[in-house]
Formats: C-alpha cells, structure tokens, sequence
C-alpha cells in the first residue's frame, strides 16, 4: 500500500529499464491488461505478449506447460490471465521467472483485490472497521470473493450482502466468515440500510448467468444503483466497482462524490507497479 | 465367513472392508493392475458395516503407510491385516493423510488439472466428512465427487 502511494506520488520511475515482461492474456481483458502495460510502460521496461489466445500458438494446441516454459526463456516477469481455474499457480510452478496472476478464471485476481484495498485505505484511512456491502453477482463474482477474503485479515470488518437468491454468496464463504467469527449480514434489495457503509461495492449482474432468461429479467433492475438512494450515506462513503459497468450505477451517480469507481481504475496501474517493482525485488 | 470365499495366503496383505463400488478404485490406487504377485479379490460379499463391501488378498506384499492410506479416500472404513505363515501378525486401520497427491480428480471442470498433464494435489480440509481443497484452483471435492485418477489421465 505504502509503495503504491510512492508510485501514485511519482509514477515514472524507470526501475525496469533493460527488463522484457510477457503479458500474456489467453483471454480477452481490456482494463486489467491495459492498466498492467501501463504500469509496465511507466516502470521502462519492454513489453511482448498478446492480448488473445487466438494471436498465439495456443490456438495449435500448445500446451500451458510449453508456452509459459518458452516465454520463460524471452521475459524477466510474466503477467498471465487465463480463464482456467490454478493456471496462474501452475504457470509460477514451470516458469524460471516470476508470475503475476492477472485473473485465472472465476478464482483469483489478486491484484483487482490489492487496488481494491489501496482505494479503501485511501479513502477511508484505514483497512480496520470496515462497513462494505457487496451487491450483485456474489455467487460467480471473484473480486468480491477475493476482497472478502482480504478485508477479513483486519480488524471488525461487516458484510453486507445484497444480491437475489441465485446469485447470493456462496456458502463457503459464509462458513469462512463464520470460522473466523465475523459478522455478515444478507439482504435481497438495496434499501436504506445503506446509510451505514463505509464502502459499497457494486458487481454485474450477468445475464448469462441465468438459465432462464425470466429469471434475469425479474432483477436486472433491482440492483441499480441511482443518486437518489444515495442522501442518507456517510459523507465519506465511496462506491466501487471493478468495472464494466452496464447499468447497475446508473450515470447520474458517476457526478455524485460518493462515486469513486474511475478513480478505483486509476488506482490500479499505481497498485501494479508496486506489485511488479515488489516482485522484482526492485523497491 | 469371508475366508472360505476367498482363498487364504501365506504371506501378504488383506485388504478388507473396502465398500464393494469401490473396489476396483482401491486396485487403481495401490497400482496393483501391474503388481506380479498373486492377487485374489471378492466383491458384493455381505457386511454388516457396509451391507455390500469387496475385499483383496495380495501375495508377497507389504503397503508403506504412504502407499495405503491414499486409500482412505473411498475406503475410509479399510482395515489391513498383515499375513505371515499363514497367521494375521498385525491389523492396521487406514488414516486420511493431511496432503493428497496424484490420487483424486478435482471435481471443478475448469481447474487446470483437468486440461493439463500435472500431478493433482489436495489439502485435506476435513476428514469426516471428506472435504479436498484443490491446491490449484482452491475448489473443494467433497466426499461423493471423489474420482480416482487413471493412470491413463496423466
């Protein structure tokens, strides 16, 4: 956190100067890879990759295995998504250089988790005590289940989880939170309870997570976020979300203070670079 | 009496109390399809514990605590009695290891062990009920999803 606000304070450090890092993204990802090359770019180092499995070899049938064990032999660092689950992990396991897990499916995105706690602190001045409801796909949607996970290593944090019936947070989680005596709190609508958070943090909810389409149609608009829900707020309450939206903030919020989420992504290439100049043992 | 069913060894192993639709797993795990010693095995005899169980006799061989408690997995109830001249010489329970490795399939269809030539590996979370936490994908396989690996999957 400490390095991230270094970089946010002076971006263009050029600590990897001389080095090559491999963005590898076998599937699609506009933010993530973007905000990552940009990191790359303002550290000075030199990037190769794709930006689809199609423009590599994967799509001969290369293995995993043989392609981050070729990239090993171009790159100083490998930034990877890929959209099977323990990819990343399996990745750091056969490469002779470090790996950053840029998203392995519906797993982990560690370092959506890491700017997510970057933006709380920088916004809330602390990581201990926090009130955060988590809205919309909590069943499927990995940031929030990585962002559980690390809120639940400080101090007294509550969860609130607003989502329909199908898409409500897994029990697993649940029993995480439970093993570890937090307190967590489910709701099924977005209603004045959320005068009381400290942080909302607003998902997707995805159409094509519904098998049947009567389903979706029954709560796509029950999960809209709009200004006027949002006057009995803390003054210092923000709104996150890890972006796309579709509609779930409806844009007469985005002028509103509460509103952070562009900020959020902006975060994100500072969060980057430390995370990259971290591993590379270069700050 | 399960011994006039199946014939008796000298010296050896017996695996008993492995439930009857697990038995063939049980064979897979311990490697015993490539195993030259001789082999007998029963299946759907009566058991009051398990209503329906198999149990193996092997010659000549002796499990390593590693080796046998792999199968603890599908057979938690197994009992080992080790055979020598023809007189049970020591009776062993079998124990679920804390690490799994190379055994279970991972239950999540989209975990890279299910794609790629690697070696599975799991972290017992809880031995009863059984609970796998997959140390790629950290999706857990909970008891009735256990599949046992084929050598043929690797």
């Amino acid at each position: 956190m400490d390095l991230a606000a270094d970089f946010e304070n002076n971006p263009n450090q050029k600590l990897l100067r001389g080095k090559v890092v491999a963005t590898l993204f076998f599937e699609p990802s506009t933010r993530t890879r973007l905000s990552f090359e940009t990191a790359i770019n303002r550290l000075g180092g030199r990037i190769i990759g794709f930006s689809d499995s199609s423009s590599s070899s994967v799509s001969k049938g290369e293995t995993l295995h043989d392609t981050i064990r070729m990239v090993s032999n171009y790159a100083d660092l490998i930034v990877m998504r890929h959209p099977l689950e323990g990819s990343a992990r399996y990745a750091s396991q056969v490469a002779s250089v470090p790996v950053i897990n840029a998203g392995d499916g519906a797993n982990q995105h560690p370092s959506q988790t890491l700017l997510d706690m970057y933006s709380i602190i920088k916004t809330q001045g602390r990581l201990d005590n926090i009130n955060i409801f988590m809205v919309g796909d909590l069943k499927y949607g990995r940031t929030v289940h990585s962002l559980l996970q690390a809120l639940s290593e400080f101090k007294n944090p509550i969860f609130n989880f607003i989502a329909p019936p199908k898409l409500a947070m897994p029990m697993e989680y649940k029993r995480f939170l439970d093993q570890k005596g937090i307190k967590y709190f489910e709701h099924t609508e977005i209603t004045d309870i959320i005068s009381e958070a400290d942080i909302i943090y607003m998902t997707r909810v995805q159409k094509e997570r519904f098998s049947d389409p009567m389903e979706y149609e029954k709560v796509k608009n029950v999960y809209i976020l709009r200004n006027k829900m949002l006057t009995n707020t803390k003054p210092t309450m923000k709104i996150l979300h890890p972006l796309p939206r579709v509609n779930e903030i409806h844009t007469d919020v985005d002028n509103n203070p509460h509103a952070y989420y562009f900020t959020q992504a902006k975060n994100g290439v500072f969060t980057r670079q430390a995370i990259i100049s971290h591993i590379m043992g270069l700050k | 009496m399960d011994s006039l069913q199946v014939s008796a060894i000298k010296d050896g192993t017996v695996i008993d109390h492995i439930p009857a639709s697990r038995l063939f797993d049980v064979m897979s795990i311990l490697n015993l399809h490539s195993c030259q010693e001789m082999i007998t095995f029963g299946t759907n005899l009566d058991s009051k514990l398990l209503g329906k169980k198999g149990i193996i006799k092997v010659a000549n061989r002796f499990f390593l605590d590693n080796e046998i408690d792999k199968i603890a997995l599908i057979a938690p109830n197994a009992k080992l009695n080790i055979i020598k001249n023809y007189e049970v010489v020591e009776k062993r329970l079998v124990e679920i290891p804390d690490t799994i490795v190379s055994v279970a399939k991972c239950f999540n269809p989209k975990c890279i062990t299910n794609h790629e030539t690697i070696p599975t590996k799991f972290m017992v979370v809880s031995k009863k009920p059984i609970e796998l936490k997959c140390m790629f994908c950290e999706k857990i396989t909970t008891e009735d999803e256990v599949v046992i690996k084929n050598d043929r999957d690797e």
